[in-house]
């Protein structure tokens, strides 16, 4: 579906929001209510970046920075404030202020509310978008932990919308061994058909004979798990291995003095266990 | 890209790359070093195992694209009849611009759809994770699962609207046309009851929509 206009952000909300995902503050924080119960939680990201990437450098090696500038007037937006602008025709905005994007959600839209069950494989693959934890953001995680363990029993999948940060989101949530996971999923217009996409359509019969040669090659291959080894991104330990090797032989090392902080390092996993934490060791000592 | 210390642009041609080993140390890689590395192109998607569908968690999952015939349909048409009719998934890898991929194929009404899966360095499992809060009383489960059962349903996504977006849209209009539409104000959020009561409320809130629509 074609959108009218954009909704332009200003570069130092996207620089804020890149930190974010990465910082061990929570991505969001918000309730997941069921019913009337209300379960206050912690929204972490379950994906990492495992791609190594590699920085800009000058020919002298130099680390390059990108700079944004006011096309015009040619001045460095760094020192100069920025504002959200909604392009309503060619060359006019409108400004939206951060607190009308919020006060814009009805109450109700701000939580995510589980208004219906699904079986947990009901939901295509096809709408999944990006993976997020769930941790419970109060103390007793009493609640957390009765839906977790229901949905975990009754094999069912929650689905809610939600607004967050201007956007609102269609999300599924499933439980996974007592955790609560969130992914977002594509609303069903953002889904095309084999038809729009221009697949044939499919001729009555197939030949018995050839299904069932694909069915005997497909059992001979049957296992019953993955293996993460087969999943591996061997690009990128490939890339690492060069450099550290190049690095042990003080080869094309370039030192700079360095201009940025560094970047912290989170591990992701850290955090979610001290975020699941205090309620969680206790569970696994009784267990 | 610029030199941050006298913002001089630096053209295409002159940026090298580095990784940055420690900080402000860096290890310079050349183009054709990494293109070394590179797999090789080619056109194969390559099957390593065929697994049951759950074997595949959905943490994995990162893109789906559908997968067409190229010349014979009636073999296209009969690997996917043959993937249902098995009800797998099957683990694929391929390349595709100088990078290797991780996908799962699977059968989607007569078609056959290959979703792009995360590498294993991306996913973090669920099951390395302790599940917080402490063990429940059977009342309690049984009223969380009547409530659930209760709001069961089918996965209709059509009933789901962005309708944020349409406020957003309105909201902006008036504005342009200077007008100042009133906003509701934030309100902090009321909570106290137990979670028993709360689920007692729900049953009992559920039942009561319940008759009125027997009625």
């Amino acid at each position: 579906m074609e959108r009218k206009g954009k909704l332009r952000k200003s570069v130092r909300d996207q620089d804020q929001e890149q930190e974010q995902e990465s910082s061990v503050r929570p991505f969001w924080s918000g309730t997941l209510t069921f019913g009337l119960v209300s379960i206050p939680v912690n929204l972490y990201p379950a994906n990492r970046e495992s791609r190594v990437s590699l920085r800009m450098l000058g020919p002298g090696g130099q680390p390059l920075s990108r700079e944004y500038y006011a096309p015009e007037t040619g001045e460095d937006l760094e020192s100069m404030e920025t504002i959200r602008g909604y392009e309503v025709r060619k060359g006019k905005y409108v400004t939206i202020t951060d607190e009308e994007l919020e006060r814009l959600a009805p109450e109700k839209s701000r939580d995510i509310d589980l208004r219906v069950f699904v079986k947990r494989d009901e939901i295509p693959p096809l709408y999944f978008k990006r993976a997020y934890f769930l941790t419970p953001a109060d103390k007793s995680a009493k609640a957390y932990r009765l839906l977790a363990e229901t949905m975990d029993r009754t094999k069912r999948a929650g689905i809610a919308t939600f607004v967050m940060r201007g956007k609102e989101y269609l999300v599924a949530i499933f439980a996974d061994g007592g955790i609560l996971r969130a992914n977002t999923l594509r609303f069903s217009d953002e889904i095309r058909t084999p038809q729009a996409v221009g697949l044939p359509k499919k001729k009555e019969e197939q030949p018995k004979g050839l299904v069932r040669q694909f069915e005997s090659a497909i059992a001979r291959l049957t296992r019953k798990t993955l293996d993460p080894k087969e999943m591996r991104d061997e690009y990128s330990s490939a890339l690492l291995k060069l450099a550290e090797k190049k690095h042990a032989h003080h080869k094309d090392v370039v030192e700079t003095p360095a201009t940025r902080r560094p970047e912290k390092v989170v591990d992701l996993m850290e955090v979610l266990k001290r975020s699941l934490g205090q309620n969680g060791k206790k569970t696994k000592r009784a267990a | 890209m610029v030199r941050p210390e006298d913002h001089k642009h630096v053209g295409r041609e002159d940026i090298r790359k580095g990784y940055e080993i420690e900080p402000g140390e860096f290890v310079v890689i050349e183009e054709q070093e990494a293109k070394k590395l590179q797999p090789k192109e080619s056109r194969e998607v390559r099957f390593t195992r065929f697994v049951p569908p759950l074997a595949v968690g959905n943490e994995w999952y990162e893109r789906s694209y559908y997968v067409g015939p190229d010349g014979d349909e009636s073999k296209y048409f009969a690997l996917a009849e043959a993937v249902r009719n098995k009800n797998v998934r099957g683990v694929a890898r391929w390349t595709m611009r100088g990078k290797s991929y991780a996908g799962a194929l699977l059968a989607y009404d007569d078609y056959l759809v290959l979703i792009k899966l995360r590498y294993a360095e991306e996913v973090l499992s669920a099951r390395e994770l302790p599940a917080p809060g402490r063990p429940l009383d059977a009342k309690e489960l049984r009223m969380a699962e009547e409530l659930i059962s209760a709001l069961e349903g089918q996965f209709a996504p059509e009933q789901f609207r962005d309708e944020y977006r349409d406020r957003l849209m309105k909201f902006v209009e008036a504005k342009a046309r200077g007008k100042r539409p009133r906003l509701p104000t934030l309100k902090a959020r009321a909570t106290g009851a137990s979670v028993e009561d709360q689920l007692a409320k729900s049953l009992k809130a559920l039942k009561r929509g319940k008759e009125r629509k027997v009625a």
